[in-house]
């Protein structure tokens, strides 16, 4: 990545500041990743077509993004999306979607965009909930999660929206978190660049809603920072070996009881152990050690413990999980033009 | 396409030529009885003229594809009935915010709901005027053969692109399906998008006569804020009272300012007239023949064919009620444009109704027994 200030990415490609975010909402970076990944491939700003729907996330083109911006209705942004495509396939169309707009509203023109390999790149926003709105169940929920509409815990299960849109048909998949900020901007370039549908599901921290979600009673100021690290903590990225050996141990009670007694047990091993935030297993201790046979002998019959679980379980993967060539939709539709005997 | 001359087809094939003929190159849809055949003919002809058909998953899809490819440049237009035309209806009043021409085609079924999916109606006269959310004024033509649905399709996309709206084109299952003479002629006059000249552009506000303003396009380096939101007319999002209303003002007034040419009625024999039928779409063909029936045998009938039923021509209606003693409104659905004919009339002289469902046109000797009765 070139190394150029922020205000040189502000003034030529921020319309208005401040933001309309909370502060401390991952929709900022987004914007940061992809005004950079457009810089970087010096596509002509005025061939950048955004178009969004309703939601945080539509907000972060429209009105930031100094491009052509369509703000849509709830839920059909790819639909707007893919008739102006059609009509000027010179224009780099990028949807900014959320995981209610783009996944549940709209989940019927995801798939169908997904299959009909149209040039649209989609950077779903997922931040597990209708933020927006004021911290509803979402398509993407965990299931026992407490949301405004949960408040005994979501009764449904999410969608895994990789899987989903590679189903579909979908030609490049991504999926990266806010704290993958070098991987996010690769991947909207590539996706740029991609001649198909492309589709990048970026995990992103809302300290306004994420707070009842994952039951954090930090002060707001901590809440980015805090949610960020979960998902440092709680993703891996595929095809990349594992760095570092640890495990984790499940508190039975209260987190830093169980953070004490690990540490007893452990005594005169070489290990380190620590609180962590899991988006999985919540608050819970993670130790670190190259001789895990030693660290679980020590910990299974520890009355602290609930169960000790290995490093990746219950992890997000992350990565590009597909990247394929088929016919993109409008050049098949020239195709049929010539077919026809038509003319542009 | 077909060549200029006589043709015999089908109401809805002359309506998909009227589109093409008038510059439409997009077309979006999702099939639906009774609409078929434009959809089926534009994917057969608007590759041969370098235009674009897509059919999308759905009618919301649909809608907002046409949006898309219209502030992509297109003359852009869909085609449902009745249920799509419900399912149309959110992104048909983004249309009116973000002021962006497109033809929406509602070939009328009988409903409710699912209802009679094969069979005509004219049930959708209040959806194509109030569906959409928010205030706005609409413009609907209503077509009444196979001619006036290649006529009025051209018309509507010239409407559209002078008041930069979209445009119902309300038809209904009997003129879609109905085979008629055609004259296709040599040229059609088609209005060609009022674009900024020059590189600045407020595309949200005028300050011209007509209070439309000009409609740049994406990729062009216009750097255009398009949202449903209240806008500046920057296109600024901005919730301030004075922006929204000069907006919805402004939207409803162009309208109104432009209404005397948008009028669009046919006058039969109503210069001495005591009694008059007023109609629109299938309905006024047996109307049409009751009004002659009626004259064959002395009685002094008149008819007003509205081919503009949206903005309501009050005006001409109004002159009416002063000079017959009785207005017969003749429609395919419970009555609902009769409720607007008593409005405008006030009392000034009797209105009745002639009214169909079921799937069923009025017959003439319903309409005929309707004037006999009110001569009397």
């Amino acid at each position: 990545m070139s190394v150029k200030p922020l205000s040189y990415y502000r003034e030529r490609y921020i319309r208005f500041q401040p933001s309309p975010f909370c502060p401390g909402c991952g929709n900022g970076t987004i914007l940061n990743c992809f005004v950079r990944a457009v810089d970087e491939l010096g596509i002509p700003q005025k061939q950048v077509l955004c178009v969004s729907g309703i939601g945080c996330s539509a907000w972060i083109p429209s009105p930031n993004f100094r491009g052509d911006t369509l703000h849509t209705t709830h839920g059909r942004a790819i639909a707007f999306a893919t008739g102006a495509k059609v009509y000027n396939p010179d224009l780099y169309t990028v949807v900014f979607t959320g995981d209610g707009d783009g996944a549940g509203i709209g989940g019927n023109h995801l798939i169908h965009a997904a299959r009909r390999n149209i040039d649209i790149t989609v950077i779903l926003v997922n931040n597990l909930s209708y933020a927006m709105t004021g911290g509803q169940i979402a398509p993407t929920t965990f299931h026992g999660l407490r949301t405004t509409t949960s408040p005994y815990g979501n009764p449904e299960h999410p969608f895994d929206l990789v899987k989903l849109v590679a189903a579909a048909g979908a030609t490049y998949v991504a999926r990266w978190t806010t704290y993958h900020v070098v991987e996010l901007t690769r991947s909207i370039k590539e996706a740029l660049k991609h001649r198909g549908f492309s589709f990048i599901e970026v995990l992103s921290q809302c300290p306004t809603q994420q707070r009842r979600l994952f039951g954090f009673r930090d002060p707001m100021r901590r809440l980015p920072s805090r949610i960020v690290e979960m998902f440092a903590e709680s993703t891996y990225i595929r095809d990349r070996p594992l760095k570092e050996s640890y495990l984790y141990a499940l508190p039975r009670g209260k987190p830093d009881e169980a953070l004490k007694a690990v540490k007893d047990a452990l005594k005169g091993l070489k290990a380190s152990a620590r609180l962590v935030d899991h988006i999985t297993y919540g608050r819970v201790v993670r130790v670190d050690s190259e001789d895990l046979e030693a660290v679980s002998e020590r910990l299974s019959n520890l009355s602290a413990v609930e169960r000790l679980v290995d490093a990746l379980k219950g992890k997000i993967e992350l990565g590009v999980f597909v990247r394929e060539h088929r016919p993109e939709f409008t050049e098949s539709l020239r195709m049929l033009i010539e077919r026809a005997g038509g003319m542009r | 396409m077909l060549t200029p001359g006589r043709h015999l087809v089908l109401g809805n094939i002359a309506l998909a030529e009227g589109a093409l003929r008038a510059g439409c190159r997009f077309f979006a849809g999702y099939p639906i009885t009774p609409a078929n055949e434009i959809a089926h003919y534009m994917s057969q002809e608007l590759p041969k003229v370098g235009g674009y058909y897509v059919q999308m998953e759905d009618e919301l899809a649909s809608m907002a594809a046409v949006i898309g490819a219209s502030w992509a440049g297109a003359k852009a237009m869909t085609a449902t009935s009745g249920p799509g035309f419900s399912l149309m209806q959110e992104n048909i009043s983004y249309a009116y915010m973000t002021e962006t021409p497109c033809v929406v085609v509602d070939v009328q079924r009988s409903g409710p709901s699912t209802g009679q999916a094969t069979m005509p109606s004219q049930q959708d006269v209040y959806q194509a005027r109030y569906g959409a959310h928010g205030d706005y004024e609409a413009v609907a033509l209503t077509p009444w053969s196979v001619q006036e649905m290649f006529d009025l399709a051209v018309k509507a996309f010239n409407l559209a692109e002078r008041l930069r709206m979209p445009i119902i084109l309300l038809a209904d299952g009997m003129i879609g399906h109905m085979s008629e003479k055609l004259i296709v002629p040599e040229e059609v006059e088609a209005e060609e998008r009022r674009r900024p000249r020059g590189p600045e552009c407020t595309p949200f506000d005028t300050d011209d006569p007509s209070l439309v303003p000009e409609m740049p396009i994406f990729g062009e380096g216009y750097e255009l804020l398009v949202t449903g939101s209240a806008h500046r007319p920057s296109g600024r999002r901005d919730y301030t009272p004075k922006y929204l209303q000069r907006k919805i003002w402004r939207i409803r007034e162009k309208v109104l300012r432009a209404e005397p040419e948008i009028r669009d009625v046919v006058e039969h024999e109503l210069e001495d007239a005591e009694v008059a039928v007023i109609s629109y779409g299938a309905s006024a063909r047996p109307s049409y023949g009751a009004v002659r029936e009626a004259r064959s045998k002395g009685l002094k009938a008149g008819m007003l064919r509205l081919r503009t039923l949206w903005p309501f021509p009050e005006e001409v209606i109004s002159k009416l009620a002063e000079a017959v003693e009785e207005i017969i409104v003749v429609e395919m659905n419970m009555g609902k444009i009769v409720r607007e004919v008593e409005r405008v009339v006030c009392g000034r002289c009797r209105v009745s109704l002639v009214s169909k469902v079921g799937g069923v046109l009025p017959t003439s000797g319903e309409v005929y027994n309707a004037i006999r009765r009110a001569v009397r």
